[in-house]
Parts: structure tokens; C-alpha cells; sequence
């Protein structure tokens, strides 16, 4: 007997021009007041910034405003040891919170000229670029889970979700792709 | 959908946002002082508002923050949010909007 669930499934997770998977990353979640972020961003070679729902970036490495006193620091999966110690050594003496989270959350990029399409499927944002331009980062919803979302280009998202949660996610968005 | 306005981020969808109770409810310095009336005053006793309401609302699914809201609630309509710690805007701003 011929399993349709199985053959269903396979066919909805095939790989789409729409959806990519990233490789690991190291993911850093940095919490404290504004002279620690500053001193971080130092630390990492980022530039400084408060400006709300923004993301600075360097060659290497990433700070995303998740809120006033958080960021997310991304780099390449071989960098994570590195950046912890050159943290640890920026803030030594400041109270800060810096926890790794680089395992428990995937990273996608929704890419194309339909992606912000596809993303509207389980997204209530506005992401037309006049109110989501590049550059811009957020936590938010996608249908039932909790998503990040970084436009790193004009028709190109970074998408970062918990690990848990990335079946779910890819496979209501390869269906939106399909349709969209 | 009901868009609310988070101080830190802006105008967002309501989905991404959870009701925290009402706000300005000052916790007793010394609770061992408190009668047991005062007490109970302070933990169960709540405003039932029928028009503005002051309350407080946290931005989960975005930057995690709390923050204070007034809120009509006979029309379900957000007449201004404020950052925790700040006072509420004035009386005279909270009839910003038209009765419908």
C-alpha cells in the first residue's frame, strides 16, 4: 500500500528557490545597559547603535536590536568561542547577561521577488521596504511560532526560529511559495 | 487586526502582544504593616472601567517589554501607550480621537 502521508510530506519539503536553510551560526544573546552594548560592539569590530528594530553588521558578524537592553550577536559557527572570550574580556566588571543560544535556534533565508509574499502568508508586518526596509530586524510571529525576521536585502530575509519550531515554519512556508 | 503601538518598536499586530493587568497598582512598602483589608486591596482588587483604562501590556513576540496603556474599553480602542515609568498623558490627549 502505497503511503500518501510520507509521499505528501517529501513533496512539501522539497527545497524551494524560495527557502534555504542556513549553515550554523554562532548566536549570542547579550543583555545590559547601554555602556555594555556599546563596550561589546567595540569588542566585535561592530559599529554602535540604539536605533530601535536595526541590525549593524560587519564582514563576520552581526548585532541584531532584539529590545532596548538585548541584542543578538551572530557570527560563523567556528567564531563562537572566540567572540565569547573577546565579550568576556570587554565586560569584565559590568553586569551583563550573554547566553548561547547558537544550537537551539536555525537560521533560513526567504529569498525572491515573492518572499515577502510568502512571508505574509503567517506574518501580519508591513513589509513593504517603506516601513520594512533592509537593514530592519524584529521578533514577530509567523502563523503559531515565534520568529526573527532580518531583511538583509531588498527581496532577501533571514529568518531564525527555535529548532523546535523550523518544521513548522519551513513547511507553511514552502507551501505559501508554492502558491504565491 | 488591532494594531497597538509599542513604544520601543512602533505600531505592531496585535498578535504580538499580551495583556499584563492593570496599571499603577503601587505594592505596599511594608506588606507586614498592611491590614489584612488593605492587603487584599492590593492583591485581588482591580478596576472594572467602563472608558478609560489604564493598563499595562507586554510587547511579547518583539522586544519583550513592558509597557502602560490607556485604553478605552467600551470601544476596545488604545488612546496612548507610555514607557513603564512614565506618567500617564494628560487627561486632555486621552479624548484625542472622535466618538464614533
Amino acid at each position: 500500500m502505497v503511503d500518501l502521508s510520507s509521499a505528501r510530506q517529501q513533496q512539501v519539503l522539497a527545497p524551494t528557490p524560495l527557502l534555504k536553510q542556513l549553515p550554523p551560526a554562532a548566536r549570542l544573546v547579550l543583555r545590559g545597559r547601554s555602556q555594555v552594548l556599546a563596550a561589546a560592539a567595540d569588542a566585535l569590530g561592530l559599529p554602535r547603535s540604539e536605533t530601535p528594530c536595526r541590525a549593524v553588521r560587519s564582514d563576520v558578524r552581526a548585532a541584531l536590536w532584539l529590545g532596548p537592553d538585548e541584542r543578538l550577536l551572530l557570527g560563523s559557527a567556528d567564531a563562537a568561542a572566540e567572540m565569547h572570550g573577546l565579550l568576556q574580556r570587554a565586560l569584565a566588571g559590568m553586569a551583563h547577561s550573554l547566553v548561547d543560544i547558537g544550537h537551539g535556534q536555525v537560521g533560513f533565508e526567504v529569498s525572491g521577488a515573492r518572499a515577502a509574499l510568502a512571508l505574509n502568508t503567517g506574518c501580519p508586518l508591513d513589509l513593504d521596504p517603506a516601513s520594512f526596509p533592509p537593514d530592519m530586524c524584529t521578533r514577530t510571529v509567523f502563523a503559531k511560532a515565534q520568529i526573527l525576521l532580518w531583511r538583509t536585502g531588498a527581496t532577501t530575509f533571514r529568518l531564525e526560529t527555535a529548532r523546535s519550531f523550523a518544521p513548522y515554519v519551513t513547511q507553511i512556508l514552502a507551501l505559501a511559495g508554492r502558491e504565491s | 487586526m488591532l494594531l497597538i503601538e509599542c513604544p520601543y518598536c512602533g505600531v505592531r499586530p496585535e498578535l504580538e502582544f499580551v495583556y499584563g493587568g492593570q496599571a499603577h497598582v503601587a505594592r505596599p512598602h511594608d506588606p507586614a504593616a498592611c491590614s489584612d483589608e488593605q492587603w487584599a486591596e492590593f492583591l485581588y482588587w482591580r478596576e472594572n472601567a467602563k472608558g478609560v483604562h489604564a493598563e499595562r501590556w507586554r510587547h511579547t513576540h518583539g522586544c519583550g517589554r513592558f509597557f502602560n496603556a490607556l485604553r478605552d474599553t467600551t470601544r476596545d480602542q488604545f488612546l496612548a501607550t507610555y514607557r513603564v515609568g512614565e506618567r500617564p498623558p494628560a487627561a486632555s490627549s486621552r479624548e484625542r480621537e472622535p466618538q464614533p
